[in-house]
């Protein structure tokens, strides 16, 4: 008797369908739509004449040379940066403390559960509870800090540009310090303990354990939170929209602020906006590729080594075994 | 000697929970001047904005908020329906998914998990407008599909469940099913699905509380008041007609949290457990 072969590989083509199309049709379509939309003159609600330009890039030159779209990208990096520094610096001082092997930080579980809450509290929400509690004349920060004796009048936290794009950078920090933290743990509970053990052998101090064991190790685990922090930072949009909607005059308005602005606020630029999207797009790529490379040459500088030390090995042996 | 040694530890380990408790702090004081504030009249938050005790005007304060364009009960409606289509599909079709590309050998397996790799980062507001357009086009916008089906392609997901399933999946548990005669579809359904159960809880949550806090999709797609997303609902709260009224926006914004606080008091174990795997899996 011939026994039948079945091959199941169609099932892996099938099992796939569902994944594909949905990205076909939600994902791909609308990207190359964009795409076209960025080279057209497809403005106003219900358009139909639509029409490649005949200077296709028209649309990229406009966004380029718009004063607004310059200060959004201005803004968009300043605030990712400027919550970022205190995000990883604070996020990696909880880390050597909540993994220090002396010393156990008692109610370290609920301090976990605590920095990180802010996390899962809808944006849109925080946006408006912090222009609330920065309220001006009356609001709890103003009366708190009159109260510290910190200032001597209310401040006007909204219309000054620094303390508006500083509030912002601080719920970036503050929402997100808790995720890096985590991440930043779960990476160093990853390190072979046995590293610890044998530097603590040799009388190195915790200081000296964190500085040259940990945060080595730590490198590419950082690189992929600089790098997933800057993709979300170039896309911030609920807090700055609902916080002072992109004001006091422009100071808070980030990148997909301004793209809002162009496609839906009255005017309906979605030509403009298109074209402004795939910049921004082009931005994070460029980004992302320089930090990747950045991460992926140093693998393979290590590979490298490692490789080069296998052949001399193998030589070695085989040396061994003619003699 | 021993003695200062002793001396500086204790305080450095006085620092450590100063610094804990604060951030700690620091993460609650917003909230519960929020909760308080809500329980407060409009007359008592402009005399001192900071009540730390709640007071007694939490039913005017509701009526208020009630008694203008804020609608709880419809938000929240919108969104649970958004956030639980997204999730079953996202966290079934992953899974799926996933299984294809460890269970089968095909051809195109190797490129196919090389694309998804590529799209993993591809942020989804990048390809709004074009996205918008078609929606418009096809008179989707003020329906909530388009805010649901989606997720059914999530990539960071399938390489999640995929790596989850080369962990755990014994293939010879499908080859055996086979034997007893169980199509390919059925044994995904019955003998894999519930291995994956654990990796599927984590994903849930996270893909329920991205999607119930989603903003930018659905303040573009949804322009009419009955089909308003909570984060859309809140947003109202920030316009004119709640000025004055800081009591009931106080309390709009509590509504809007609380769901969030108890799913997340409740589950924070494997909220937390489920960030520190999804930085692993790198």
């Amino acid at each position: 008797m011939r026994r039948k072969t079945i091959s199941y590989a169609k099932y892996g083509y099938i099992f796939s369908i569902p994944f594909v199309l949905t990205f076909l049709i939600f994902s791909l379509y609308p990207l190359l739509y964009t795409v076209l939309i960025g080279f057209t003159n497809l403005r106003g609600l219900g358009f139909t004449d639509i029409k490649v330009l005949e200077q296709p890039f028209e649309n990229y030159k406009l966004i380029l040379n718009n004063p607004s779209f310059q200060k959004s990208l201005f803004n968009t990096l300043y605030i990712w940066v400027v919550g970022f520094i205190p995000q990883i610096s604070l996020a990696l001082l909880l880390t050597a403390w909540f993994t220090n092997r002396n010393f156990k930080v008692k109610g370290q579980g609920a301090f976990k559960v605590l920095i990180y809450m802010p996390n899962i509290i809808t944006a849109a929400t925080i946006a408006i509870l912090f222009h609330t509690l920065f309220g001006y004349p009356k609001g709890p920060i103003n009366d708190l800090f009159l109260k510290m004796g910190w200032i001597d009048s209310p401040l006007n936290f909204h219309i000054q540009t620094w303390t508006a794009r500083g509030v912002v950078s601080f719920i970036q920090f503050w929402t997100w310090y808790g995720n890096t933290m985590i991440v930043l743990i779960a990476g160093v509970l990853g390190i072979n303990p046995t590293l610890f053990e044998a530097a603590e052998i040799d009388g190195a101090s915790p200081r000296q354990i964190f500085f040259k064991i940990t945060l080595p190790r730590l490198k590419t685990i950082i690189l992929y939170t600089l790098v997933t922090s800057m993709v979300g930072g170039m896309q911030v949009f609920d807090i700055p929209k609902l916080f002072l909607l992109g004001g006091p005059d422009n100071a808070t308005l980030t990148l997909n602020v301004f793209i809002y602005n162009q496609a839906f606020s009255g005017t309906y630029l979605y030509n403009r906006a298109s074209a402004a999207s795939m910049i921004a797009f082009l931005i994070i790529v460029i980004l992302s590729a320089v930090m990747f490379r950045i991460l992926r040459d140093k693998d393979a500088v290590l590979r490298r080594k490692w490789e080069r030390e296998e052949r001399r090995r193998q030589r070695v042996e085989a040396r061994e075994v003619n003699a | 000697m021993n003695n200062s040694i002793r001396t500086s530890r204790t305080i450095s380990k006085t620092i450590v929970y100063v610094v804990c408790i604060f951030l700690s702090l620091l993460s609650l004081f917003p909230f519960w001047m929020m909760f308080m504030n809500a329980t407060r009249s409009t007359f008592e938050i402009q005399q001192n904005s900071i009540g730390l005790l709640p007071s007694k005007f939490l039913l005017s304060n509701w009526k208020v908020l009630e008694g203008k364009s804020f609608n709880p009960m419809i938000g929240f409606m919108n969104s649970m329906i958004i956030s639980a289509g997204a999730t079953i599909g996202a966290v079934y079709f992953s899974s799926l998914t996933a299984y294809a590309l460890v269970a089968y050998t095909w051809k195109l397996r190797q490129p196919f998990f090389t694309f998804i790799m590529a799209v993993l980062m591809l942020p989804a507001q990048v390809y709004s407008i074009g996205f918008y357009q078609f929606m418009y086009q096809i008179h989707w916008t003020n329906n909530l599909l388009p805010l649901i089906l989606p997720s059914i392609a999530a990539p960071a997901m399938v390489f999640f469940m995929r790596q989850y399933l080369l962990a755990t999946l014994p293939l010879d548990i499908v080859d055996s099913a086979r034997i007893d005669g169980s199509k390919e579809f059925y044994t995904f359904n019955r003998i894999v699905l519930p291995i994956m159960k654990p990796a599927m809880a984590t994903q849930a949550i996270f893909t329920f509380v991205i999607k119930w806090n989603e903003f930018f999709l659905p303040l573009i797609l949804l322009t009419k008041k009955e089909r308003y997303t909570m984060p859309i609902m809140v947003s109202l709260l920030r316009g004119d007609i709640y000025k004055t009224e800081y009591g009931s926006v106080y309390l709009g914004l509590s509504l809007t949290v609380l769901p969030l606080f108890v799913v997340y008091f409740l589950l924070a174990k494997h909220i937390i457990a489920g960030v520190a795997l999804g930085a692993l899996k790198e």
